[in-house]
């Protein structure tokens, strides 16, 4: 499949530099990319919009060569491929600025850049050839204006010197194409304006860019046009003239929701779980105030990094709170570590199920028992039928498929073993659970399940806080959702004020109107 | 008893009975006493090897350990005439405060234990060394302390006393690690100690927990070896010998990875080395490769087990998936 397939007939006018035709890509039932068509010109920035999942991080995949698509054409300057693979990617001038940055912090700038290709002496030896090294790297580091130097140490580097120093990489390729992926998601304001103005440099300088962000104030500022991908598809583009936030929103969001609804039994009860100026180490100028009552499901609305999985962990002890109070019930508490969070009754089913939720190569019953070990024992030792009788009866109420209790949580499916994850907290008195992403990596069926299980959950009394980045999932299951946006809460709405575009206003930082 | 003590007892068995035929006084009475008061010696210290392991952890200081606090041990019992019992509680509660101080830098101060340890190793044999001014500790003429001598080095029925502490301390640690709540957090920190953190369980004590029993039964160990040998030369006493608890518990089912390991297994360990430095003494191979002969049944036994590990994995993925099969019954 890697093989290019012969170049079509030269056309009569300029190719594009790239051309994608009806890519799409599946993943068993799930179709990633549904027959995505756009083109990017030399000299041209390409904003790519979406909604989390929307499939831009496959489409730059594909692009990449890191995924073959199942389907569609890319062409590179008319030079029609099926796929591409890593190296013929790079060798057709294809270079990625990730959001996680890819570098070796013990090394310094100018290794960083050549990695993998250092120039060489002569010689049985072939030692590296630093001098050359340098004199390579320097004129790259001029042209960007980079404030530091090729000697420097990449630990020693901030954040946006390192973004800028991805740059300097893909520019020491010869990239004619630079996707830059969330560049600006950890850069503060003026660092973020920087990165913009060398984008229109290299834009001047015969670049061209796709740049992919949640930050639609950038791509009015920088982008040349815009597309839209929602769903794996492309659902539509706006010229320069037309690029203005409303448009971009409505482009993103419109797509009809089922209604899986479920309302409360009852009237929310008095607030469980208070927030007051409470503040995570990750942004410790953004004091969040929220109150979480008994009996509702709120929902914790936002897009990646907005710093919701961070508010998630301090209040669960896992970080320490940089500030601000938390109070249980009225009455004032400290949680200094997740056994606290769990002797008042608060639970955490976190978003990395595999290394935080789970022991994988632990039995069901060793997972399932593992945080209320004390109360299985007697005078210190593990009442061993104890805890298969409760780890027994989690797995029929929550309908856990496998053989016996005894078959390791790393054999499940996501669902199951997300399941897992429920019955280790089920088992005790939950007073507040905190889901974050729930069903992520989860079966439809199982998908259903958790979401009858909060409400249940709730109606019985308990809190629940649900993080996801799913909207359906938000709009669906939630009876308030809070939106955060870059460490604070933007916004509560109520379920009338409920709406994908009210959301994603939030999300993207505008406040109500 | 699990797939792999098992194992580890048929060769036991195998090579036993393959030395026996060939020297018969394998199974004498004398040499199998003598080999069972080694395995209890070795033994001893081996299973408290094992719990930092099974957390992830190693600790190299327990050769020098023996060194300082034997050297101490019969300081006080010689020159300061310190009343044995009193003098035995001070090395076992030296143990455990060496070992609070090895858990202390690993969890607080984020250090790995393998520096911790070998920086322990180094640090406890000067110490030592400078202690007696690098000259051997040892009992003055004529003394005895009965009871000690009989706890430590006495028999019962011809069975050493050290086999039977060793047994009895087995016995107690394989209640702890197999049956107790701390053993159960033991093997979740070592499998993985994030989900453990996040289950509520306080990590850091566990860790601690487990330097703390290893170095108190170094401790207990370092009476033992400074009564079986009655002198204690710091530069040469017990080096190595942390090598042998590694070795038994790599042997005996313990992961460096951690998570992983049984008491039996650790036990049984300790039983094979011993016996393998008995053959090598009975068979008339040269003792000079003794290390030798250690070290290669150690790389067959392991590398065995992970090809029938491997092997067992294959067919366990040549089954239907647990879901597949509920359903199928369902």
């Amino acid at each position: 499949m890697n093989e290019s397939l012969p170049s079509q007939l030269p056309s009569p006018l300029r190719s594009p530099l790239l051309s994608l035709k009806a890519i799409s890509k599946t993943y068993g039932a799930v179709q990633a990319l549904k027959g995505v068509s756009f083109h990017v010109d030399a000299r041209e920035v390409v904003g790519l919009i979406g909604e989390n999942g929307a499939g831009k991080s496959t489409l730059m995949k594909v692009l990449g060569g890191v995924i073959a698509p199942t389907g569609g054409t890319i062409a590179i300057e008319g030079r029609e491929h099926a796929s591409l693979s890593v190296p013929q990617s790079l060798a057709a001038g294809i270079a990625f600025v990730h959001q996680e940055l890819n570098l070796f912090e013990n090394l310094d700038v100018a290794a960083n850049v050549f990695i993998g290709r250092e120039p060489r002496y002569g010689g049985p030896l072939r030692l590296v050839d630093n001098k050359a090294l340098h004199a390579r790297v320097t004129p790259l580091l001029r042209r960007l204006g980079c404030d530091f130097s090729a000697t420097t140490r990449v630990a020693d580097l901030s954040i946006a010197q390192c973004q800028m120093l991805e740059i300097v990489k893909a520019l020491s390729l010869d990239a004619k194409l630079i996707i830059m992926d969330e560049p600006t998601s950890s850069l503060t304001t003026s660092e973020t304006s920087r990165l913009l103005d060398i984008v229109a440099d290299l834009k001047q300088s015969g670049v061209a860019i796709i740049f992919i962000t949640h930050r639609l104030a950038e791509i009015e500022r920088c982008a040349d046009r815009v597309v839209a991908l929602r769903d794996g598809a492309l659902v539509g583009g706006l010229e320069r003239a037309d690029i203005r936030r409303d448009a971009m929103i409505t482009l993103m969001i419109g797509r009809s929701l089922s209604t899986l609804y479920t309302p409360p039994a009852t009237a929310p009860l008095a607030p469980v779980l208070e927030l007051d100026a409470f503040t995570t180490p990750a942004y410790p100028a953004q004091p969040v105030t929220l109150a979480l009552r008994g009996g509702e499901i709120l929902g914790l609305a936002g897009l990646m990094g907005a710093g919701r999985t961070e508010l998630a962990r301090a209040i669960f002890g896992i970080d320490r709170p940089a500030g601000g109070a938390l109070r249980l019930n009225g009455r004032p508490v400290t949680i200094r570590s997740p056994r606290d969070a769990i002797r008042l009754g608060i639970y955490l089913i976190p978003e990395d199920r595999k290394h935080a939720g789970l022991i994988l190569e632990s039995s069901i019953a060793e997972n399932i028992m593992l945080a209320s070990l004390r109360s299985i024992s007697r005078g210190n030792l593990v009442d061993t039928d104890k805890g298969e009788r409760i780890a027994l009866a989690q797995q029929k109420s929550l309908r856990i498929k496998a053989p016996s209790v005894d078959e390791r949580a790393g054999s499940l499916s996501g669902g199951n073993q997300q399941k897992v994850v429920l019955g280790k907290w089920l088992c005790m008195q939950p007073k507040m659970i905190i889901f974050d992403e729930p069903t992520r990596g989860v079966d439809a069926g199982s998908k259903s399940e958790i979401y009858a299980l909060m409400r249940k959950l709730a109606d019985e009394g308990v809190a629940i806080l649900m993080i996801s980045s799913d909207m359906e999932e938000v709009i669906g299951v939630s009876d308030r959702v809070a939106v955060m946006h870059e460490g604070a809460i933007t916004g509560v709405l109520g379920r009338d004020a409920l709406s994908e575009a009210s959301i994603m206003h939030l999300a993207v930082g505008d406040t109500v109107h | 008893m699990l797939k792999k003590d098992l194992g580890l007892l048929v060769l036991i068995v195998v090579v036993g009975a393959v030395v026996a035929v060939i020297n018969p006084r394998f199974i004498s009475p004398a040499n199998l006493a003598n080999t069972a008061n080694l395995i209890g010696l070795f033994g001893l210290f081996a299973i408290g090897e094992g719990f930092v392991i099974i957390t992830g952890g190693i600790d190299l200081s327990i050769g020098s350990v023996f060194a300082l606090l034997g050297v101490i041990f019969m300081t006080l019992l010689s020159t300061d005439g310190v009343n044995w019992m009193v003098a035995t509680a001070l090395m076992v509660v030296a143990g455990l405060v060496i070992g609070l101080i090895h858990g202390f830098l690993v969890t607080r101060l984020r250090m790995q234990p393998f520096v911790v340890t070998l920086c322990g190793l180094l640090i406890y044999r000067g110490a030592a060394r400078y202690y007696t001014d690098d000259g051997t500790a040892g009992f003055d003429f004529g003394q005895t302390f009965p009871t000690l001598e009989w706890l430590t080095t006495g028999h019962i029925w011809g069975v050493p006393n050290s086999f039977i502490a060793f047994v009895v301390i087995a016995a107690i640690m394989a209640v702890v690690l197999h049956k107790s709540v701390f053993g159960r957090y033991l093997f979740a920190v070592g499998k993985n100690e994030e989900a453990a953190r996040y289950s509520g369980i306080n990590t850091r004590a566990v860790v601690v927990a487990s330097y703390v029993i290893c170095s108190g039964l170094a401790g207990i160990s370092s009476v033992y070896f400074a009564m079986y040998t009655r002198s204690v030369a710091p530069a040469s006493h017990g080096t190595f010998y942390e090598l042998y608890a590694i070795a038994a518990a790599v042997l005996g089912g313990c992961s460096l990875r951690g998570g992983e390991g049984s008491i039996l297994g650790i036990a049984l360990g300790a039983v094979l080395l011993q016996i393998l430095q008995n053959l090598v003494n009975l068979l008339g191979i040269p003792s000079s490769l003794n290390f030798a002969v250690m070290g290669g049944v150690i790389v067959l036994g392991v590398l065995i087990d992970s090809q029938l590990q491997q092997l067992r994995q294959r067919r366990a993925a040549l089954r239907p998936l647990p879901e597949q099969k509920a359903v199928a019954k369902a």
